[in-house]
């Protein structure tokens, strides 16, 4: 049992080394802004991708966003592992008010009816 | 089964069973991101104080092989000749013998640690897969299932077990339900993604047998 419980302590460790220091806090509902490593070829560049965070899933090293935003008329939505070094940026630009963990609610919305009251703070 | 068929040929991989070797406990699993970006499922092993206990050379033993002890243990848990066997090498819970070609550079009392492999290693682990207990043909060997309705009797039963008079018995071999799991089994080729001699851990990318805290043997590919 005792060894069980060290075993985790290495788990959670050896996980809490690979976290990044700078992520701020994101909800259901926020606009965020991610920056993405692109590499093209030989080089490499930043891509923005800015929309709003439909779903957070998991905790810790394994955190996931969903960002969703409407690029030329389609809907797109991207999941990032934020803790990956491919994620240079996370900015999180506006809260909305939001009443559920997941806005899949979102997907079948479009123009104003898509847009999110502000949070009060 | 097909997990136990695959150990039976490690000696036939030849002279490159090279010198790293050693054991350890699964702690878990975990991601794990690369230096460029993509992120792999790994397993951490924790190896702490492996000490060779005994070699075993041809001259004596007809066999070349290292005995490896591993995991600390109460010394009021083994027995007089377990401690007579273990000499100066403090008490130890597990000794696991692996065939080495060459003995060259081992020597008993001698230690044993992660330093051994590098990132990038190639290595084969071995371990003891999770217990099922007495599962039915369909979960033991994919067999499907029969109709779940209209009166049938063989929802998740098997089918024919042969044929009738002739020749008047079921074959020796037919597979049916029996214990799964359990057993030793060898996942070779995951690559060393870290290693920390300073805490005794080795990183490994993918999955390995068994459940957390169950012994792992770990050698180079």
């Amino acid at each position: 049992m005792q060894n069980i419980l060290v075993m985790n302590d290495v788990l959670k460790t050896l996980a809490s080394e690979q976290l990044k220091a700078d992520v701020p806090e994101i909800r259901p509902g926020d606009t965020a802004r991610v920056s993405v490593r692109v590499v093209e070829g030989n080089r490499e560049r930043l891509q923005a991708f800015e929309g709003t965070v439909l779903r957070v899933r998991n905790g810790g090293l394994d955190k996931q966003i969903t960002v969703r935003r409407i690029a030329s008329g389609v809907g797109v939505e991207r999941t990032f592992l934020v803790h990956s070094p491919r994620v240079e940026k996370i900015e999180v630009t506006r809260h909305g008010h939001v009443r559920r963990a997941a806005l899949y609610f979102l997907r079948e919305r479009v123009g104003k009816s898509a847009t999110l009251r502000e949070k009060r703070r | 089964m097909a997990e136990e068929t695959q150990e039976h040929n490690e000696t036939s991989d030849g002279p490159e069973w090279a010198k790293p070797l050693i054991l350890g406990r699964k702690a878990g699993m975990l991601q794990h991101f690369r230096p460029d970006g993509s992120v792999v499922g790994a397993t951490v092993i924790v190896a702490e104080s492996n000490v060779i206990t005994q070699v075993r050379t041809k001259e004596r033993d007809g066999y070349t092989a290292v005995q490896l002890g591993f995991g600390a243990v109460n010394k009021k848990k083994l027995s007089r000749a377990e401690l007579g066997h273990l000499k100066d090498n403090g008490a130890l819970k597990h000794l696991r013998e692996i065939r080495v070609d060459d003995v060259d550079g081992f020597e008993a009392g001698q230690r044993i640690g992660v330093e051994r492999f590098q990132p990038g290693d190639k290595v084969t682990v071995v371990g003891t897969s999770k217990g099922k207990g007495f599962q039915g043909p369909v979960h033991l060997h994919h067999f499907s299932r029969g109709p779940k309705s209209h009166g049938s009797d063989h929802l998740r039963r098997q089918g024919s077990v042969g044929s009738g008079t002739t020749p008047g018995r079921v074959l020796k071999g037919l597979r049916m339900a029996a214990r799964q799991g359990a057993d030793r089994v060898t996942v070779r080729n995951l690559e060393v993604l870290k290693s920390d001699p300073d805490r005794s851990l080795l990183v490994v990318s993918g999955a390995v047998p068994g459940g957390r805290n169950g012994l792992v043997m770990v050698r180079k590919a």
